[in-house]
């Protein structure tokens, strides 16, 4: 095969990383058409729902006692999850990544528990330590301690559904930071806590705000876990997701749909934070990150 | 005075340090020199208190040395790969050991701006307070490590293999420039390397280490001229 030297010339500029544009564009069109269809259209029909009878309706639907109960309810239990499991995430977090102590595997294993169990299993578990029927059932009661189908229960059942994320996020992060710079803030006269606040956290604080930004997200929007604590009291044990079933299963669709479109919008607010973040911070970020 | 007296570490079931033992005066330049595995970096990590001995003593300055912790034994330690504050200026990197010193003993915010000053004039970096420890080359890195261990007025000077990720050239300006500012600040130094001839360039008293213990210790000549065993003699020869 003969070659003319202009063709050998526009061979030879093609980068061998680069593929041929039918190719990119294909690959484009495929990616762009599964998040348009999978992602996208549902979040589109969830607002064109909820606006179905018109702002008017929509705001009947939101206004509703038990509807603002529910959010109430979601926004509580979230305010008291999210910053515990941001605390022991950090904790947890420091802990593997910077000690070594038989039995961290294990930990790491324990950690991830949430991740793998079914969220209705972790609800039943809690139901059979709290339950009246349950190990502790009884003495709460006689006490007259609430936890099941009550905040409390709520509170425990999405603690545990979110409990991975803040950890998950900063182990491998903080492993891969290493130990180097706590040890210099050490040999300089730098405390524990001077050496955590001013070396580590600075140094995870992306990381971090990124896996409450998801720890909230879950939590505000988890289910299964909840829907078995939490009793379905409307307008009292209802968080946001499970009052959208009840709406729905009572053939009120502009009712669920707006109160999904409330938690979509929580969804999209959040993310519209992180990335209002990450393009006010972007020099900083970029120093982080950078390789040595 | 630095008296290191038969100090052993174990990990695990490996023993590091073996007993090692050397006595070295007030303001000396020392090198541990050995090959890889041999316990150079396991001890003078010791003697910056980022591990812990199993037995064995170390008195330095009239001190029981190893009952300190690190943060107040105020021994400045450069690492090999720099371990700068990665979200610090340069300026904020020097300054750190400064400013996290207790009301009553941290200098002025202008007295400290001037250190930082000083400081960069003497590891000859001037003018790059404001950059980041990603702008900068390796060797303007490892400058940078010096310039922030010497900031807290060190009573002891650690360097571990501080030069080993740099190329030839910046080696060896480094190294002149580290016997410089000791000579300058007298501050005792403890010198972690396999490169023997880094180790003879530089110091004033060599160790060559072995499987935790010290196998030789003396002057630079005298090493190099009457090695005490074959593993000397051999390390020597390469």
């Amino acid at each position: 095969m003969t070659l003319s030297t202009r063709e050998i010339r526009k061979r030879a500029f093609v980068k061998p990383s680069e593929d041929p544009l039918w190719l990119k564009a294909l690959l484009g069109a495929v990616a762009i058409g599964f998040i348009a269809i999978l992602l996208l259209l549902p979040l589109v029909l969830v607002f064109k729902e909820a606006f179905a009878q018109g702002l008017e309706g929509f705001w009947r639907a939101v206004a509703d006692d038990d509807t603002l109960a529910s959010v109430w309810l979601s926004l509580t239990a979230a305010a008291i999850a999210v910053p515990l499991n941001t605390l022991f995430g950090i904790a947890a977090a420091w802990c593997v990544a910077k000690f070594d102590f038989p039995g961290k595997a294990f930990l790491v294993t324990l950690i991830d528990l949430p991740f793998s169990v079914s969220p209705v299993v972790s609800g039943l578990v809690y139901v059979l330590v709290f339950g009246m029927q349950g190990w502790l059932g009884k003495s709460l009661a006689d006490h007259d301690i609430r936890i099941l189908f009550a905040l409390p229960g709520i509170v425990l059942a999405t603690i545990f559904v979110t409990f991975p994320f803040v950890a998950r996020e900063l182990i491998p992060l903080m492993q891969d930071q290493g130990r180097d710079e706590e040890e210099a803030a050490a040999t300089l006269g730098a405390s524990g806590l001077g050496t955590f606040l001013r070396v580590t956290l600075p140094n995870i604080k992306w990381g971090l705000l990124y896996s409450v930004l998801l720890c909230n997200a879950r939590a505000l929007g988890e289910f299964g876990a909840v829907a078995v604590v939490s009793g379905h009291i409307r307008g009292v044990t209802n968080t946001m997701p499970l009052h959208v079933e009840l709406l729905y299963n009572n053939y009120d669709y502009v009712g669920a749909f707006a109160v999904s479109a409330l938690l979509a919008m929580l969804a999209v607010l959040t993310l519209a934070l992180k990335s209002l973040l990450e393009w006010r911070y972007a020099d900083e970020l970029a120093a982080i990150h950078r390789r040595h | 005075m630095l008296n290191v007296d038969s100090v052993s570490k174990k990990f695990g079931r490996f023993p590091a340090l073996n007993g090692a033992s050397f006595v070295a005066p007030q303001g000396g330049f020392i090198s541990l020199l050995g090959p890889s595995g041999s316990g150079k970096t396991t001890l003078l990590r010791i003697l910056g208190g980022l591990e812990f001995a199993d037995s064995g003593h170390v008195r330095f300055a009239d001190l029981n040395w190893l009952d300190m912790p690190a943060r107040t034994r105020n021994a400045g330690f450069v690492f090999q790969q720099y371990a700068l504050f990665r979200h610090m200026t340069v300026a904020q990197n020097i300054a750190f050991g400064l400013k996290v010193r207790p009301r009553a003993s941290r200098p002025s915010a202008s007295e400290i701006q001037r250190r930082v000053k000083d400081l960069l004039d003497l590891v000859q970096l001037p003018g790059l307070e404001k950059r980041y420890p990603s702008q900068l080359s390796g060797g303007q890195r490892q400058r940078v490590a010096l310039a922030r261990a010497l900031a807290i007025e060190p009573r002891m000077l650690l360097l571990d293999e501080p030069f080993g990720a740099l190329d030839a050239k910046v080696r060896k300006e480094l190294r002149a420039d580290l016997r410089r500012i000791h000579d300058h600040a007298g501050v005792t130094t403890v010198f972690v390397t396999h490169d023997q001839e880094e180790a003879f360039a530089v110091a004033d008293l060599v160790a060559v280490m072995k499987e935790g213990r010290i196998e030789q210790y003396g002057a630079p000549a005298d090493v190099k001229r009457n090695p005490k065993t074959p593993f000397v003699s051999e390390f020597l020869s390469v």
